[in-house]
């Protein structure tokens, strides 16, 4: 998996600008804000280095997990730090005092988790079918699933099907920010792992599939 | 001087007093120590599957399972001298942070690590003297060889010593 090709790697940060252009599209449509967004990074990472690839140690993320289902499967995360998850949510209820704590209280039902949720599911939604479009494969999202905790902890339920196979995951991370604020700045991520199995339908679906999937 | 040794996810280390032993954000993967408190000596895996037979490949990371990961601590720990007889092991994570509304198989992984490690080390009569396994939370652990108290920390429940 080490050997991914130039052609094959600028394959994939495509996939990233691609899917992370038409979510971040979507966010700045829901904040009435511009939303500009990194190039793609295309990382293979051991398991082991997970935690220091996610930024090091116990800090506590907001996350929408779905799991990709159809002809590449795989799993995608949209991870933002829990204050900026906080803001999005109040400007998108109009409720000041709504706060993920509810998550980490384990209250899955309240109105700020299922508007975490409804984000993540819309940002997901359009970062899958625009990479649909892009590869002609049917990609559908499973429903969302939130947490608030360890980033380390809420990547790794994206490597359970990956480690079955390999000690290292693709991962496709691209960042999203929010370039007006002085203040405070919106920065996200999204990360894109497939399973190892899609990475060679990817590549065939887009006529770069000189992969070897022994590797 | 005391060196904290970080184990990485999928992966095993063994440590001797004054040294600790950490690793972060367990998920689903289970932190399972096993130590000989004699001669202050201790093996932590950072195991991310229940069984090995799940592996689709010849070449195997024996860290990442509970069956290997279990046998290769205690074979390390043998080679450098500790007693099978004076042997005890702590455990954490096996979490189910997600709950998805349609079943998912994979998503109980969890608390199949969990139940997975236990059994093995039943299996080589390895007596567990404490366990904090299952729930919600991702935490990160720090075992102090020297004195075997196990830190477990979680981002909404704090800090726990056992």
């Amino acid at each position: 998996m080490t050997l991914l090709n130039e052609r094959q790697r600028d394959v994939l940060k495509e996939i990233g600008n691609i899917g992370a252009a038409h979510a971040a599209t979507s966010l700045s449509q829901l904040l009435n804000k511009k939303i500009d967004m990194r190039v793609p990074a295309v990382s293979v990472v051991p398991f082991h280095e997970i935690s220091e690839y996610v930024g090091g140690e116990d800090e506590p993320v907001a996350a929408v997990m779905l799991k990709i289902e159809g002809d590449a499967p795989g799993t995608m995360f949209f991870m933002i730090p829990i204050q900026e998850a906080n803001e999005l949510i109040r400007y998108l209820t109009g409720n000041s005092s709504t706060d993920l704590i509810d998550e980490i209280n384990g209250d899955s039902e309240s109105i700020s988790v299922s508007a975490f949720n409804e984000v993540g599911n819309i940002l997901a939604g359009s970062y899958l079918s625009s990479l649909s479009d892009f590869t002609g494969l049917t990609l559908a999202p499973t429903p969302p699933a939130s947490a608030v905790d360890m980033a380390t902890a809420i990547l790794s339920y994206g490597l359970i099907e990956v480690s079955k196979e390999m000690d290292s995951a693709l991962v496709i991370d691209t960042v999203i920010t929010e370039p007006d604020t002085t203040i405070q700045t919106m920065r996200g991520h999204f990360f894109l792992l497939p399973d190892p199995d899609s990475l060679a339908t990817i590549f065939t679906s887009l006529g770069v599939n000189d992969y070897d999937n022994d590797h | 001087m005391t060196t904290i040794i970080k184990v990485g996810m999928a992966d095993l280390k063994l440590a001797s007093a004054p040294d600790m032993l950490r690793t972060s954000g367990l998920g689903s993967c289970i932190g399972v120590i096993i130590y000989d408190e004699r001669i202050r000596l201790a093996g932590m895996a950072h195991i991310m599957l229940p069984n090995s037979s799940l592996a689709r490949k010849e070449s195997m990371n024996l860290a990442k399972y509970a069956d290997t990961a279990v046998e290769e601590v205690l074979r390390l720990l043998l080679d450098k001298g500790a007693s099978k007889f004076r042997l005890k092991a702590k455990m954490a994570g096996g979490a189910q942070m997600f709950t998805f509304k349609t079943s998912n198989e994979a998503m109980r992984i969890g608390p199949r690590n969990a139940e997975a490690v236990k059994e093995h080390l039943t299996r080589l009569q390895i007596p567990i003297v404490f366990e904090d396994t299952g729930g919600s939370s991702g935490r990160t652990i720090e075992f102090d060889v020297n004195s075997q108290v196990l830190e477990i920390r979680t981002v909404n429940k704090g800090v726990l010593h056992a």
